[in-house]
């Protein structure tokens, strides 16, 4: 293939293949908790933690990472005690993370300002084969966590209380959860942006539910539909020039919005069968 | 108060024992005035009440969800502080609160509960697999394994949760309102669950405001008024509680079946 002629589209392709695997990996989770959002949450916070790594001249990736999972955690364990809810959390996130940031990155001076931009938006063409490296290491992390823990993160998503009553580590598997989520936020940065790093968790998921019946079904579907978006995604921005993030996110909104609106159409028709049937029955 | 009916089964050892629970969610009264709650191993014990009674709070504190105040809470003889075989125990809330934004199967949601038993990490055994099937058909929901709960009636969500606790093989089985809202069909196999688990030497503690089909199951009933035992033995005659004993019907919504006229405190028929 042509595409794959270019190491940096080779190292795009790959990279999105992967983030695109993981992220929905975790977002079915945080979908089944109602907490779709935390993803961006956390986004903001690894904002921080790249400017972090401006200032000090370490690597952005690596305090994003820290920051990161150092923020999830410490919202989870507020959230756990109860001293939080859902949503004021997240507008800590929120501000606190986007302030910090660019805060930071004032301090560290002007070139890091022109660097920002790609975290925020996503630059996935300028993947190193050394990137390549560490997205496929913190994938795989992310994966056994995600596939490997699955009935046990499933049961404490689905009823925290009751998994409580069964003895299960809660506050550990919550933790877990909140890190895996930080780590894959951090990843998918280099490919989507922190800007739209939750869509890949989130959209392939809400897409794979109008059609599913289980959890571990979705969770397949939605890690299937998070690769196919990724690698249509990089084509399509470079054969239209455009950035592969918006891309891949744009084309997973519009494969949403046609599984939804053929969903509702079957649905009906279904129904307006199954009406028919019974009419037919009734005389 | 009544004295503490510690041994409706003489020689048997405690499966539960709640002692001068006092539990206050914020400022206001307290949803537990000095209750107490005694289950032998063996024993199926109703919990009765009107909506806040306080019936819930008292096994929800049993269960270490809700802390207390004051007082103190044994699990089969081990302070709840220490208690660690959370295995023994099938806990099978009011309802799939925390149904999240996926779907999961009625298989997904069971396949939980035997977790207790799995160990971490453990992959799921043949062992493991044939008491989720067994659990599933305890409650007549073999047919309904593959459909997403969220679809399921009322009556078969309620008869998932049973089987969730069941897939657990417990030995004391904890359920909350298992009645409200769930048809007559579901009751009947629910009731039938419980009486074969009961007959398999379990212990059951049912909180309800409503007995209905379960009432023939009953060895004890514990009555709640405002966060206080008002009765601790047999299962009252509805008469004595009801004016009207036509009132106490399966699907009577709101019934508020077993609050004592005015306070006033109900006489067991025991002596």
């Amino acid at each position: 293939m042509t595409l794959l002629a270019y190491d940096f589209l080779r190292n795009a392709l790959i990279g999105a293949l992967l983030i695109g695997l993981i992220a929905p990996a975790v977002g079915v989770y945080l979908v089944q908790r109602r907490m779709s959002l935390i993803g961006d949450g956390i986004g903001h916070i690894a904002l921080t933690g790249v400017a972090i790594g401006f200032l000090t001249k370490t690597s952005p990736v690596l305090t994003a990472v820290i920051v990161a999972a150092v923020g999830a955690a410490s919202i989870e364990l507020l959230r756990g005690h109860g001293r939080l809810s859902g949503d004021i959390a997240l507008a800590l996130l929120f501000y606190g993370g986007i302030a910090g940031g660019v805060l930071l990155i004032g301090l560290a001076g002007d070139r890091s300002n022109a660097n920002l931009l790609s975290y925020l938006f996503g630059s996935l063409l300028t993947t190193s084969d050394q990137d390549l490296i560490v997205i496929a290491v913190l994938s795989t992390v992310v994966l056994v966590v995600t596939v490997g823990a699955r009935p046990w993160l499933f049961a404490v998503c689905q009823d925290e209380e009751y998994a409580r009553v069964a003895g299960l580590p809660v506050r550990v598997l919550n933790l877990t959860l909140a890190v895996t989520a930080a780590v894959t936020v951090t990843v998918a940065m280099r490919a989507v942006g922190l800007l739209l790093v939750s869509a890949l968790m989130v959209v392939p998921v809400a897409t794979a539910q109008q059609v599913t019946r289980g959890f571990v079904s979705t969770m397949a579907t939605g890690m299937a539909l998070g690769v196919g978006y990724a690698g249509a995604g990089v084509y399509l921005s470079f054969t239209l020039d455009v950035a592969p993030g918006a891309a891949i996110v744009v084309l997973g909104l519009a494969a949403f919005v046609t599984v939804a609106v053929l969903a509702a159409v079957t649905g009906r028709w279904r129904r307006s069968r199954a009406g028919t049937v019974a009419e037919a029955s009734d005389g | 108060m009544t004295t503490t009916n510690e041994s409706a089964r003489p020689g048997t050892r405690p499966a539960l024992r709640v002692t001068d629970a006092v539990v206050s969610y914020g400022a206001g009264r307290p949803a537990l005035r000095r209750a107490y709650l005694n289950v032998a191993a063996g024993e199926t014990v109703a919990v009765l009440g009107a909506n806040g009674s306080g019936k819930s709070t008292l096994i929800r504190t049993a269960l270490g969800l809700v802390p207390l105040v004051s007082g103190s809470v044994t699990l089969f003889g081990t302070p709840l502080r220490q208690f660690r075989d959370w295995k023994k125990i099938g806990y099978v809330p009011q309802r799939i609160g925390a149904s999240g934004g996926v779907p999961a199967t009625v298989r997904e949601v069971v396949a939980a509960g035997r977790l207790a038993r799995r160990g971490l990490f453990r992959p799921a055994s043949a062992v493991d697999r044939g008491a989720v099937d067994a659990a599933i058909a305890a409650v007549g929901l073999t047919r309904k394994a593959g459909v997403p709960v969220a679809t399921l009636s009322g009556g078969q969500q309620q008869r998932t949760l049973i089987a969730r606790a069941l897939a657990g093989e417990p030995e004391l089985l904890v359920l909350d309102e298992p009645t409200v809202g769930v048809d007559v069909a579901s009751q009947q196999k629910f009731a039938d669950a419980l009486r074969r688990f009961r007959h398999d030497g379990g212990t059951v503690v049912v909180v309800t405001h409503e007995l209905g089909l379960l009432e023939p199951l009953i060895d004890r009933a514990v009555v709640l008024h405002h966060g206080e035992v008002m009765h601790d033995g047999a299962v009252p005659v509805s008469s004595q509680i009801h004016r009207t004993p036509d009132q106490v019907h399966p699907h009577a919504p709101g019934d508020q079946a077993w609050l004592p006229p005015h306070g006033e405190v109900v006489r067991s028929r025991q002596p």
